[in-house]
């Protein structure tokens, strides 16, 4: 049913107001705030120089960076097949993979990450288990380290990463397909020209919100990773409570903001479906 | 066997506790436009998706230009196909989607550029080479479709109701085109579809399906005028079928009416008779006692412009449709006037009920 232009802005207002209240203003305030205490243009400038440049946040965004594209490609790895399952799965078996992905994506982050915790600890399960079976000498370190914080992230991620590829996937009309199958493909060629590049518009959207998610994770990398795994999130927040650094700590907001929004701004663009099918 | 034969040799699938084509048997010629055609459920798609290798017989043989094919996977078989929903990849152009075929069989180049513009101008799409599916309006698409089924000059071509989402006067013209590229490029034709106009005006044969069997095959004016059974004859164009006794050699129609019956299918006593409205001769009147002749009113006259269609109401309730063609000078009968009806007994049949 199409709606007037007039009444979809009334129903729109509620959560309008919600995110002005509750976002745009408080985050405009903050860096406002925290800004104009640096005084001109100038100085403003030669500051959020300084501080970007400075050696603790330019080592912080090169790791989050690299954290962002190493979990963004784990979880494409881990999440594309899963969704080709789950979009081709019926019945209870769908609901199953279904409810495997979705209960987690339900579950607070906090909650999974300690669970994750309890996994990979020195004498967590995963190290009882390799130790027991005698293929490694001594605990494998898991946690309070770069391992911890990509095991920990991928997982907390890949749902956002199947729920979407799956959307693209369910699109594909399966009979395209099976056309291709009977004008002589082979099944590799089926997925090579017909699935992947139909798809294609999925993958882009998938790695974009799930690089967007990660690059502002704060809970994850925080319990599970070690001294030289900080990432922006974490240097945003340690300047604003610890060192109370609140100038700081707005410009590197700002830097996040800035890559998410036009990170989000492609993202849009893919997310359409039909859209991004040229 | 020569290239482009087709045969079916006592194919039968099941789902679960369902035969959806049973023992099914068929021979093809090499060049013949061959039509299966059947209500939706009569197991017509199934019997061709065994044909194209998607669906797999539980029981007997799919052979194509001699080789038994019953277990190769489509890619194996070197079809031609068209499908219902034209199945154009969204994300190729025109003539990438022509070119599929034989770009994944790695045809070289120049040789894909020059089948392309082979079939392109078959199919009189010159100039659309690069758009796409979505900027194509649906008998380009079909044109698209069609190109691509042919590219590669399969020796059999699959056609699945691919002429079932256009509009009348668009499938009409299409349905002589096919007929004319198939008839050039030497293919043998399997074409699905429901609409019977459809099959008696493109088909060498006919073979009609009902609930997974073949109920009739033969050519487009043997299986309309000389049904064998009640169903074929009323799922072929409009049929009339009058409850009837048989009596020596002739049949006691409604009112006990004696008629002669063309030799007709029957062995057992009672039956339908079975004339074509088109066959039944209207004349002002009553009964006249002359032979073959049934007295009736007129109950309802429609004036379908190049024909007037009468029904006419004879003895015991029963109805008979007369086609009549709006000739020079023809005189139109009206509701409530008497009139005779009578056909030559070769045009009638008598069927099992």
């Amino acid at each position: 049913m199409p709606v007037r232009i007039p009444t979809a802005w009334l129903l729109l207002a509620p959560a309008l107001l919600l995110l002005a209240g509750l976002f745009l203003f408080p985050i405009g305030w903050f860096l406002h705030a925290s800004i104009s205490e640096l005084g001109t243009w100038s100085e403003i400038l030669t500051e959020a120089e300084d501080v970007l440049l400075s050696g603790a946040i330019s080592r912080s965004l090169v790791t989050t960076g690299w954290i962002g594209v190493v979990v963004t490609l784990l979880v494409l790895v881990i999440g594309y097949p899963m969704s080709y399952a789950l979009s081709r799965a019926r019945g209870w078996v769908f609901t199953a993979i279904l409810l495997c992905i979705v209960l987690p994506y339900f579950t607070s982050t906090i909650v999974r990450t300690y669970a994750w915790m309890v996994l990979l600890g020195r004498n967590g399960l995963i190290n009882q288990i390799l130790l027991g079976l005698g293929l490694v000498g001594e605990p494998v370190n898991l946690l309070y380290n770069r391992t911890g914080v990509i095991i920990g992230m991928t997982y907390v991620l890949l749902p956002y990463m199947v729920l979407t590829l799956f959307a693209a996937m369910k699109a594909v009309d399966p009979r395209l397909m099976q056309a291709a199958e009977g004008m002589g493909a082979s099944p590799a060629q089926v997925f090579r020209k017909v699935f992947m590049p139909l798809t294609l518009h999925g993958v882009v959207a998938g790695v974009l919100i799930t690089f967007i998610l990660a690059i502002g994770f704060f809970v994850t990398p925080a319990l599970m990773g070690g001294p030289s795994d900080v990432m922006i999130a974490m240097l945003i927040e340690r300047e604003v409570e610890i060192t109370q650094n609140w100038p700081s700590a707005a410009l590197m907001t700002i830097v996040l903001l800035v890559v998410t929004l036009a990170l989000y701004a492609v993202y849009s663009r893919f997310a359409e479906p039909g859209e991004a099918v040229r | 066997m020569t290239a482009g034969s087709v045969a079916l040799e006592g194919v039968t699938k099941r789902y679960g506790s369902e035969t959806v084509v049973a023992d099914v048997s068929v021979t093809i010629a090499p060049g013949e436009f061959f039509t299966l055609l059947g209500p939706s459920g009569s197991g017509k798609t199934t019997t061709l998706s065994m044909l194209a290798g998607f669906v797999v017989p539980d029981e007997g043989r799919v052979m194509l230009s001699g080789q038994d094919m019953t277990r190769v996977p489509p890619r194996g078989r070197g079809l031609g196909m068209v499908f219902q929903n034209y199945a154009i990849f969204p994300h190729l152009n025109v003539a990438e989607n022509v070119a599929f075929p034989l770009t994944v069989k790695r045809a070289p180049k120049a040789e894909i550029a020059r089948r392309v513009a082979d079939a392109m101008a078959m199919v009189k799409l010159e100039g659309f080479e690069g758009r796409y599916a979505r900027q194509l309006s649906g008998g380009q698409q079909q044109r698209v479709a069609l190109a691509r089924a042919i590219v590669a000059h399969p020796p059999v071509v699959l056609m699945d109701e691919p002429l079932g989402a256009l509009d009348k006067n668009l499938r009409y013209h299409m349905q002589v085109e096919i007929k004319e590229i198939s008839r050039r490029l030497g293919m043998t034709v399997i074409y699905v579809t429901h609409d019977q106009e459809e099959a008696l005006t493109m088909s060498d044969r006919i073979a009609i399906m009902n609930r997974g069997r073949i109920a009739q095959m033969g050519p487009p004016r043997e299986v309309y005028e000389k049904p064998d059974s009640s169903f074929v004859a009323a799922f072929l164009g409009e049929a009339n079928l009058l409850k009837a006794r048989r009596d020596g050699n002739a049949v006691a129609g409604p009112g006990g009416t004696r008629i002669d019956a063309g030799a007709g299918a029957l062995g057992a006593s009672d039956g339908l008779l079975f004339v074509r409205p088109e066959k039944v001769s209207i004349a002002a009147g009553g009964a006249d006692g002359a032979p073959n002749t049934l007295p009736g009113q007129v109950r309802h006259a429609s004036f379908l412009g190049n024909i007037v269609r009468y029904q006419v109401e004879v003895a015991e309730g029963a109805t008979v449709l007369c086609d009549t063609a709006n000739g020079a000078g023809a005189a139109l009968h009206a509701p409530g006037d008497p009139v005779r009806l009578s056909w030559r007994a070769e045009d009638s049949r008598l069927l099992a009920a």
